[in-house]
């Protein structure tokens, strides 16, 4: 078998159907066993949008997305991709071609050290140099990529291993002496935490993308509501709590929910899983959480402590974890001779009516028209288990900020990284791991910009994405910054008026349409979607929208902007709960 | 939290390509300092072990022991207990020694450090020596004077006591 073959064997073997890719010279061999072989390859149009789609399809799969790029400029295309599944732990297998190994070093044409440049943006990364050892690095691959806190794994494939001729045999085992992932939460840890648990009065859970990653929705859901605790997720983990539930409080973080942040700032135990205490979730961190002992769920021990000193850290997946210390608050709290029963149910109403007050306004009549609008008539055209997709700015924080999402893995979003452009293809990937879930990308206009050139593949392949490009001519969240902190000295923000994307669309044989007055973008989503097209729609939004936000190296409580809510309130913003006076019940 | 240490950590690790750079990369991108790097085979076939000195707080080891250990090729990591290790280091210096008065001073000098007159030339002597850290400054400061050409460390490698695990 030559090694070209072993690659696409040992994909098949793992369960791959389908992968993004853009061939290239050293490629040929790999591309030549592709033409006859039963994966069904896209050819995107660059190499980045070949990694975000990658990604795209495991996150909404949940399945290991694959991706190939050539050497030299294919594997540098294919880094941004890379870098941003590596920020939000997403299981991606990025393939690129190499140099012949007797050409490497030798500065050839299109060589480039991919090793090297991946090296710190992967989980790990490998490099045959001989063709017999594919199958062991494609096998070790997936399970480094998909077991543990998931991550990318890259593999360097240089020109002749590809062709050379070997004995294929799938007698290999894993041999990874450097690699136990923990699982299994310590007992003594989730015994700690639930006595704290017990002992608090008013306790929240702040939920991250290592809920959805492990599929734990549902054991957080029963913590919540077995220790009346409510539920406020990172940008990662919207969609693990349902946000239209009483005891959700929305995304936290400086660009979150006010009710969020207000309520993180007052408890007194905060029980954190699958987070990684990013900067933009926590605020200043001698601010964070002031008055809340802090219980630290992850199955990366290096997670612990790295940003937040925390005093219940406990290592182990998600769903064991959780499981683990529901069953034991539960048998504590049986149990007669248990001093502490836990909060009581009026931490929880307390939360609803502190929500009640903080919910943000979305309906207006205005035109150019305000995102809030946008984001409801979205909201109103699609199902819950329909698949969004934002890009990078305001656009993403309109949508964490205001849009209700149920459903994990229907929120898609480049958290850590920020990467403008990412909206769209990750959409082609969620799309593709799901012909039958509508997907709709919601992007800005100078993020859908750095990826447009994919309207040809969609087109081609006929992969019906709405693209809804929210179009304020401007870097909206940058723009945001100049306005709020650099004195209105606009430098470099204002896009001008071109392009048009509703002719874009068209230059590509993808149908546009342009929306300017409010209702206008619920019909045609509706439209759109019904259309089974792929389709660009263009919204016109007021460049002045400015959202509510915690200025960097700010305490989550100082907010700056108005934060316009639903309904008049009377008085002041019932801030310090009563329980404080009182001293709890 | 602030009180800066030097620490000995002690790595057993995959030997095989990129695992130097993997280590080195991991230090550079996060901000940890390396003060010093030994690298060579271990007992067990296909490891190698890694002798990294690092200074930093008790928040910054630990994360340097956690990041060391999320590589997938690092198999084990520990920090050695300075009052339960033994470090050494070795050192060749090459002193201008024409003189017959020159020569037998070093090589006294050496014979109480312990050390070794390993070359001699019509205008040179290199002597070799073993020990800590210390030791060697110690025999380096007093070589000064006679006009040293060339000082070449191995840096320091460590183990640890009796029968504590590394």
């Amino acid at each position: 078998m030559k090694g070209g073959e072993a690659i696409i064997k040992s994909l098949q073997d793992q369960g791959v159907d389908i992968v993004f890719g853009y061939p290239g010279g050293v490629l040929l061999p790999l591309y030549d066993v592709i033409y006859d072989s039963d994966l069904k390859h896209i050819l995107v149009r660059h190499e980045q949008c070949a990694a975000h789609a990658a990604d795209g399809y495991a996150r909404a799969s949940g399945k290991v997305g694959v991706c190939i790029g050539t050497s030299g400029p294919g594997a540098t295309n294919l880094v941004t991709g890379i870098a941003t599944a590596y920020m939000d732990s997403s299981p991606v297998i990025a393939i690129a071609g190499q140099v012949a190994t007797s050409l490497i070093g030798n500065d050839a044409f299109q060589e480039v050290d991919t090793l090297g440049l991946t090296m710190p943006i992967t989980k790990h990364n490998f490099q045959a140099m001989k063709a017999d050892e594919i199958p062991g690095i494609i096998k070790s691959a997936f399970y480094i990529a998909s077991t543990g806190r998931q991550g990318p794994v890259a593999i360097d494939l240089p020109k002749d291993v590809q062709e050379e001729e070997f004995d294929y045999n799938d007698k290999f085992q894993i041999d990874l002496p450097g690699y136990k992932p923990t699982r299994k939460g310590h007992p003594l840890q989730v015994k700690k935490a639930s006595n704290l648990i017990l002992k608090s009065k008013k306790p929240v859970i702040l939920a991250g993308g290592g809920i959805i990653l492990s599929e734990s929705s549902e054991e957080l859901m029963s913590l919540s509501k077995l220790i009346n605790a409510p539920v406020t997720t990172t940008l990662m983990g919207k969609g693990s709590f349902p946000e239209d539930h009483p005891l959700s409080l929305g995304m936290l973080g400086m660009h979150g929910r006010k009710v969020a942040n207000l309520v993180v700032d007052e408890c007194d135990c905060l029980i954190v899983i699958g987070c990684r205490f990013s900067d933009r979730t926590t605020g200043k961190v001698e601010e964070f959480a002031p008055n809340a002992e802090i219980i630290h769920i992850d199955v990366d021990p290096a997670e612990i402590g790295k940003n937040i000193s925390v005093d219940v850290p406990i290592v182990g997946d998600a769903k064991i974890v959780l499981s683990n210390l529901i069953r034991t608050i539960s048998k504590l709290k049986e149990k007669a001779d248990t001093p502490q029963k836990g909060s009581s149910p009026s931490w929880a109403e307390y939360i609803k009516d502190f929500k009640i007050n903080c919910i943000p306004r979305l309906s207006y009549e205005d035109v150019p028209l305000k995102p809030q609008q946008v984001i409801k008539e979205i909201r109103d055209s699609i199902d819950y288990e329909a698949v969004v997709t934002t890009d990078v700015g305001q656009n993403q924080m309109w949508m964490a900020h205001y849009f209700t999402s149920k459903i994990p893995r229907t929120f898609l979003s480049s958290g850590g990284l920020g990467t403008m452009g990412f909206g769209f293809p990750a959409a082609m990937g969620a799309k593709v791991a799901l012909p039958e879930s509508d997907v709709v990308a919601v992007c800005g206009d100078g993020g859908f910009l750095m990826v447009s050139q994919d309207l040809a593949t969609v087109k081609e392949y006929d992969i019906p994405v709405v693209i809804c490009v929210l179009d304020n001519r401007h870097l909206g969240m940058v723009a945001q910054w100049q306005k709020l902190f650099y004195d209105e000295r606009m430098s470099h923000t204002h896009l001008g008026e071109v392009p048009d994307f509703v002719k874009l669309a068209e230059a590509f044989g993808v149908q546009g349409e342009r929306v300017e007055k409010p209702g206008e973008m619920e019909e045609t989503l509706k439209w759109a979607l019904k259309s089974g097209e792929p389709t660009l729609i263009d919204v016109i939004i007021d460049p002045d929208e400015i959202l509510p936000m915690v200025p960097p190296g700010c305490g989550l409580t100082e907010i700056v902007g108005e934060y316009k809510v639903e309904r008049e309130y009377p008085g002041e913003i019932p801030y310090r709960s009563p329980l404080k006076e009182e001293g709890g019940d | 939290m602030d009180k800066q240490r030097s620490h000995v950590i002690s790595a057993l690790v995959l030997n095989k390509p990129g695992v130097l750079q993997r280590v080195a990369g991991l230090f550079t991108r996060r901000g940890f300092n390396i003060d010093n790097i030994t690298v060579g085979t271990s007992e067990q076939e296909d490891m190698a072990r890694m002798t990294i000195i690092s200074r930093g707080d008790e928040k910054v080891l630990e994360q340097i022991l956690k990041q060391l250990n999320k590589l997938i090729d690092v198999v084990k990591v520990r920090d050695l207990d300075p009052e339960f290790m033994v470090k050494r280091e070795l050192c060749l210096i090459k002193i201008h020694a024409n003189s017959e008065r020159v020569r037998s001073e070093v090589i006294q000098y050496a014979n109480i450090f312990r050390g070794r007159i390993i070359d001699v030339s019509p205008e040179t002597l290199t002597v070799e020596i073993t020990g800590t850290p210390d030791k060697i400054e110690a025999l380096i400061d007093l070589l000064r004077g006679f006009g040293i050409k060339t000082i070449v460390r191995t840096g320091v490698t460590a183990i640890s006591r009796g029968m504590i695990d590394y």
